[in-house]
């Protein structure tokens, strides 16, 4: 269970630059909710993904992981219970290392680190068999520099990462918006599978709003820094892009009007 | 100019540069594995060698004097991590700031004497210059050589742990780091500590090779460090892939910018202008991959251009 209670961020305070970025975000979610979500350029999605993993301190209000609170946690410790993707290939993995080094580093999140070996045969087995599910081939590259993988290759990989120890929250922060459209699809079917089978609680920032619909149990849309549609269950099944720009319309009193959102 | 006469140098080239090798793979650990630019190591390498021989001139066994020279050159690590960690200094900044104060404490240790001599046939020490063209273990080439082989064992099997994956990992990509749960701050620490206890051992040995400690015997250090990896680097990046390779390579590197400026000097040139040719041959150096990629794109825009 997630419970973020009116939390609040500015950025730049008391400079020309100021901006609101979270503008007292409430949002509750269940044990097994997949929540998308959406919002023009600047509406706060990436921000409140962001608070979430602790990238840096919110100014007020309250998130809570299963009965603990995390708000004042520093991002490494907060990281045990989160499993997180970024939008940029680059950013989930360690370039430099082998494949297998980067799962194992993945493995031991929230261990201590000690001078024990780090990697064991018995591990470098299993991760072999959990590379083959993604069916991308990598099970036979496993020493292989990361840096040298494609980026749908790469993101597949800091997907495995992240729920290779089960998090209690899997953050996906527009984690197919820098892949090309076959990639992408096939990253978020591999996403919706892995969240399946291991019942994770999670949300997803997309820009794409067939994605939003397409996926989850639950959608929200962000603008200006706050939520300003949450739509789930039956109406969430129905939902179609123009009635979900009408929804927009009606909630924020303005046209919806992103051509990256209308063109994807 | 005899010929003789430099071959008659090069022992004591391989010399230095071998103990200089261990240095700079102390260098090699904060700039190539973490990502930092530590410039502690400019005091962190009279350190060493102060701490050892004052110990040693008080009437401590050698092994403990050598094991506390290493100890405080770890200190000087930790007082740069914190700066950089704790108070948010930038990494060259917080180097600069340790290797300055540390020039006022090597002082302090070294009694408020710009050197201290000590004596081969007083003291027990571990490698010294009298023995470089003797061919015996007393050596201080086979001897540094040896000590080479078990720092680059110990550091191949502690990369390979846990704790050493997560310094690699640190210096590859802190925020993925950081969302794997790892305390990059304290990972920090850990490597410029490490590092710089390697530099205060290269300190301690070189102190004991030269037969006196210097306050200034560390200026420049993290030039010839630099230097080290960056030949290495250029000459060895495509046939060294290995971790352990790789640090032979920096000690290679060394050895091969001691016998460059042995030769030069044999050439003649004046060794007051040493430290300005150092840093020239590390500026050329580090410039040669830049001047790479921006020659293959110039090219590669010219041909474009015919094509269209």
């Amino acid at each position: 269970m997630l419970d973020i209670t009116d939390v609040r961020k500015t950025f730049n305070v008391k400079t020309v630059n100021e901006r609101i970025a979270l503008d007292g975000v409430s949002l509750h979610l269940e044990a097994e909710d997949f929540v998308t979500v959406i919002g023009g350029n600047g509406a706060g999605k990436s921000t409140l993904l962001n608070a979430i993993a602790g990238v840096w301190p919110v100014d007020s209000g309250s998130i809570v992981i299963d009965g603990r609170d995390i708000t004042g946690m520093p991002e490494h410790k907060r990281a045990i219970v989160l499993g997180r993707v970024f939008q940029d290939p680059m950013m989930g993995t360690a370039a430099t290392m082998q494949i297998e080094e980067n799962l194992a580093l993945a493995a031991r999140r929230g261990d201590s680190r000690t001078l024990k070996t780090g990697i064991t045969r018995e591990e470098r087995a299993a991760y072999r068999d959990q590379l083959a599910q993604l069916g991308l081939g990598l099970e036979d590259r496993m020493t292989a520099k990361v840096g040298l993988l494609s980026g749908g290759q790469r993101q597949a990989l800091t997907l495995l990462m992240a729920t290779l120890k089960k998090p209690k929250l899997l953050l996906l922060d527009e984690h197919t918006a820098a892949l090309d459209p076959r990639t992408a699809a096939k990253v978020l079917e591999l996403s919706e599978k892995i969240i399946r089978e291991n019942h994770l609680m999670t949300l997803m920032v997309t820009h794409n709003m067939k994605d939003a619909i397409r996926y989850g149990n639950r959608l929200i849309m962000m603008n200006e820094g706050r939520i300003i549609l949450d739509i789930s269950g039956e109406e969430k099944k129905q939902l179609t892009i123009e009635r979900l720009m009408e929804a927009f319309a009606k909630a924020s009193g303005e046209t919806f009007v992103n051509d990256r959102m209308l063109l994807s | 100019m005899n010929l003789l006469s430099l071959f008659n140098a090069l022992p004591g080239a391989v010399a230095q540069g071998l103990i200089w090798g261990i240095m700079s793979i102390g260098v090699y650990i904060t700039y190539k594995v973490l990502d930092l630019a530590d410039l502690t190591v400019d005091g962190s390498m009279a350190t060493g060698g102060a701490v050892c021989v004052m110990m040693m001139l008080g009437g401590c066994n050698v092994w403990l004097s050598l094991l506390c020279a290493v100890i405080a050159g770890m200190l000087a690590g930790l007082i740069t991590g914190l700066f950089h960690t704790g108070m948010g200094i930038p990494a060259i900044l917080a180097g600069i700031l340790t290797q300055l104060s540390l020039y006022s404490l090597n002082l302090a240790v070294m009694d408020f004497k710009a050197n201290q001599g000590i004596n081969v046939t007083k003291y027990q020490l571990i490698v010294s210059q009298r023995n470089v063209r003797t061919l015996s273990i007393d050596n201080p080439i086979f001897i540094t050589l040896f000590i080479l082989a078990v720092l680059i064992g110990v550091l191949y099997w502690f990369f390979g742990t846990e704790l050493g994956s997560v310094l690699r990992s640190t210096g590859a990509n802190e925020a993925m780091s950081r969302a794997q749960g790892i305390n990059t701050k304290r990972v920090k620490i850990l490597g410029l500590m490490i590092s710089n206890g390697i530099v205060a051992l290269a300190s301690a040995l070189l102190a004991h090779y030269q037969g006196f400690v210097d306050v200034n015997m560390g200026r420049g250090a993290i030039v010839i460090g630099l230097a080290a990896v960056i030949i290495s680097e250029v000459l060895f990046s495509r046939i060294f892939r290995n971790f352990a390779l790789k640090l032979i390579g920096v000690a290679v590197g060394a050895v091969l910018y001691f016998i460059v400026i042995q030769i030069v000097l044999w050439l003649g040139l004046n060794t007051n202008l040493l430290k300005l040719l150092s840093a020239l041959i590390v500026a050329v150096f580090l410039a040669v991959p830049y001047w790479r990629t921006n020659l293959a794109a110039k090219h590669h825009r010219k041909g474009g251009r015919e094509h269209a």
